[in-house]
């Protein structure tokens, strides 16, 4: 009996061995050596399921779009792109970390993602340490991009606020101006701050100033009574497209219409099932990509999202993450980068690149360039909420 | 003006956890326990009114009727499944076991209806009244919350004080072993208590949605959490009680929203909820029961 039980455990340490040997041999793949010459590896990153999958569904679909594109064109040099996918729920430590794990592990060479700010936070030491280019298509905040390794699609919170003042004060919008915020979400106060000093330098006056917190975050009444006894003309909502619905629904049944204005983060309200859309006519929001632009660009890729996925509209997310992917591909290009360069090597070649007199016209703007902090430069189209779809402001 | 504006929308608010606190109240009073899965049952009903007046196209009685329904049998369900088998048990296990139920609820919820928010159809179609040109407005949901509340508490108290079965449940809330030795099934009244209590949940759920129209898995938590600590302001197992709560949580934390701070409306509710069990653990209209060893 006891030899049985001796022969056992040695079998089954044996086994525990051997599992970890295979273990290890599968993660030679992420050591970053690189690969298959003809193949680079993109890794995204972003929440598929929780309460911002429409973001991250989006990114997906856009950036498989553009890399069956590219493949189809025969790839950059001969160079061919396969992207991996992950779901970190948007979350904002473990989930995040796991995600981008298992992105090495499938060997990724050059990461688009991830798609939200605090999962993008929880990983951005990482993909330095481990020195990845890493380009967000939607990560807004000033914080993911400190690294230099790091680079955004899309604007960082800071400039959504003065750029939204900007173009309020410009156009002559409106002059008392109440504000609604989460200042529990860094995304919302980042513009908040940003949008009020802006606001003071031009002029506008700031009315009332309403904040309210992840936790309480169904009853705007308080606030809209304070919106409304300040007699703002506009009530701007650097907020998500959950709480701005309600806030849309309270304000008319408090018999309170301002006109409203926010930011890229509502995008996505009409895309709420049984949305009454008239609550929202009318709504402005600075957003960079508006699907019924006109130009040639926007249309095709409209229509080849569409045809590809289910009829839906691309959103303003699925526009970054298409443009992330091309520029990749233009970097790539620009650099002669083939498959099976090393990681960190990729990563040095492009983080020069971008900064180096690059420039892109994209879905998200003409003449897109890059600063050495990782930030991008381009210029906000405002879009309106018109017959229950966007329509741009200035064409 | 601004003054007698949130008053009002905190008064709706307040009747909304008025409804959801009797629900809490009535479970409480008699099985003594607190069944924190109450929210989330809110929330089932919520969905459930949802599937079938926008999906299935149902009139709006019709599916606040299948709504009440499919909550009464949740109740009895979970009652059945989770809670009879720890009847004897301590009623530590019991509360735990309840918040197992109320993460299961959620959960399944994200699982049957996905992510995405869903805006709520108010089933409400009161017009609003509007005061002083406009500047103060009473939503109809607020009205219809009020009135239904009230409607609830009449019906509840003359349900159990004038009924064979409302009187067999206040025996088995003083004693269960002497009621089931004067005849009463213990069993099935606690299981009829928690029907009664899901049906007002799935109530709740309908003015809950019809007022803050979004629905999503935790719909129903923070509500009955809030609508919880109103119970225990009004006296957990009075039915007046729950509803004086409910309107009391509900202008305090919008006053201090608007007044004090929107971070800290809900640190003072449940300041409130310190300050009671410190000052008068039974509430505003609860009884002093001695405890006999």
């Amino acid at each position: 009996m006891k030899i049985a039980k001796k022969l056992m455990a040695l079998s089954l340490a044996a086994v525990m061995a051997g599992s970890c040997l295979t273990a290890c041999g599968d993660s030679s793949k992420a050591d970053g050596k690189g690969g298959d010459e003809k193949t680079l590896v993109i890794g995204g990153s972003g929440p598929l399921t929780g309460g911002a999958a429409q973001y991250g569904t989006a990114v997906k679909n856009a950036a498989q779009l553009a890399v069956d594109e590219i493949n189809e064109a025969g790839g950059v040099d001969g160079v061919k792109f396969k992207l991996v996918f992950e779901d970190d729920e948007a979350d904002k430590g473990d989930k995040a970390v796991n995600a981008y794990n298992a992105l090495k592990d499938k060997g990724m060479q050059v990461m688009l993602g991830t798609v939200t700010t605090g999962s993008c936070l929880a990983v951005i030491d990482k993909t330095k340490q481990d020195n990845v280019f890493q380009l967000t298509p939607s990560a807004s905040a000033q914080d993911v991009i400190k690294n230099d390794n790091a680079f955004q699609v899309c604007f960082t919170d800071p400039n959504q606020g003065k750029a939204s003042a900007d173009y309020i004060a410009q156009n002559n919008i409106a002059k008392k101006i109440a504000v609604i915020y989460d200042n529990s979400d860094a995304y919302s106060s980042g513009i908040y701050n940003t949008f009020k000093s802006e606001a003071s330098e031009k002029g506008l006056d700031i009315v009332a100033e309403q904040s309210f917190t992840s936790d309480s975050k169904t009853d705007f009444s308080a606030q809209i009574t304070a919106a409304k006894n300040a007699n703002a003309e506009l009530l701007f909502l650097p907020i998500y497209y959950q709480e701005a619905s309600l806030i849309l629904a309270q304000a008319k049944s408090a018999g309170y219409s301002p006109k409203f204005f926010g930011c890229d983060g509502l995008d996505g309200l009409l895309d709420v099932e049984n949305f009454d859309k008239s609550l929202a006519e009318g709504v402005m929001l600075l957003t960079p990509f508006a699907a019924d632009a006109a130009d040639d660009a926007t249309q095709k890729f409209v229509k080849a999202y569409k045809e590809k996925y289910n009829n839906e509209t691309p959103n303003q997310f699925a526009a970054d993450a298409y443009d992330g992917v091309k520029v990749i591909a233009k970097l790539v290009e620009k650099e002669k980068i083939k498959g099976n360069m090393s990681t960190s090597e990729i990563c040095d070649k492009l983080k020069n690149a971008i900064t180096d007199g690059f420039s892109y016209d994209g879905l998200t703007g003409q003449g897109m360039t890059w600063g050495k902090d990782g930030a991008v430069s381009k210029d906000p189209k405002a879009v309106v909420i018109k017959d229950g779809a966007y329509s741009a402001l200035d064409k | 003006m601004a003054f007698l504006d949130n008053l009002i929308n905190g008064m709706s608010l307040g009747s909304i956890y008025a409804v959801i606190a009797l629900g809490y109240t009535l479970v409480y009073g008699i099985a003594k326990m607190l069944n924190f899965a109450h929210g989330d049952v809110i929330m089932v009903g919520g969905y459930v009114v949802f599937t079938a007046m926008v999906t299935a196209n149902l009139s709006p009685w019709l599916s606040i009727l299948i709504g009440i329904a499919a909550c009464t049998v949740l109740g009895i369900v979970i009652e059945k499944v989770a809670y009879k088998p720890l009847r004897k048990a301590s009623s530590l296990s019991v509360l735990i076991t309840a918040i197992g139920v109320s993460y299961f609820l959620q959960n399944m919820a994200l699982l049957v209806f996905g992510e995405k928010p869903r805006t709520f159809t108010s089933v409400v179609n009161i017009p609003k009244i509007s005061l002083f040109d406009g500047k103060v407005v009473i939503k109809g949901e607020t009205i219809a919350a009020i009135i239904v509340s009230v409607v609830i508490v009449v019906c509840l108290s003359l349900f159990v004080n004038h009924t064979q079965k409302g009187r067999a449940m206040l025996a088995v809330s003083e004693d269960k072993d002497a009621a089931q030795l004067m005849g009463i099934n213990v069993n099935s009244t606690i299981s009829l208590t928690f029907a009664i209590g899901s049906g007002l949940a799935a109530i709740a759920g309908v003015l809950l949605c019809s007022s803050y129209p979004t629905l999503t898995n935790t719909t129903g938590a923070m509500p009955g959490i809030k609508a919880f600590v109103a119970a225990v302001l009004g006296g957990i197992g009075s039915i007046p009680g729950a509803m004086i709560g409910g309107i009391l949580i509900g202008v305090i934390e919008i006053l201090g929203r608007a007044y004090i701070s929107p971070q800290l409306a809900d640190a003072i509710v449940f300041a409130v909820l310190i300050l009671v069990l410190i000052v008068k653990p039974t509430g505003i209209l609860g009884k002093k029961v001695n405890e006999k060893v």
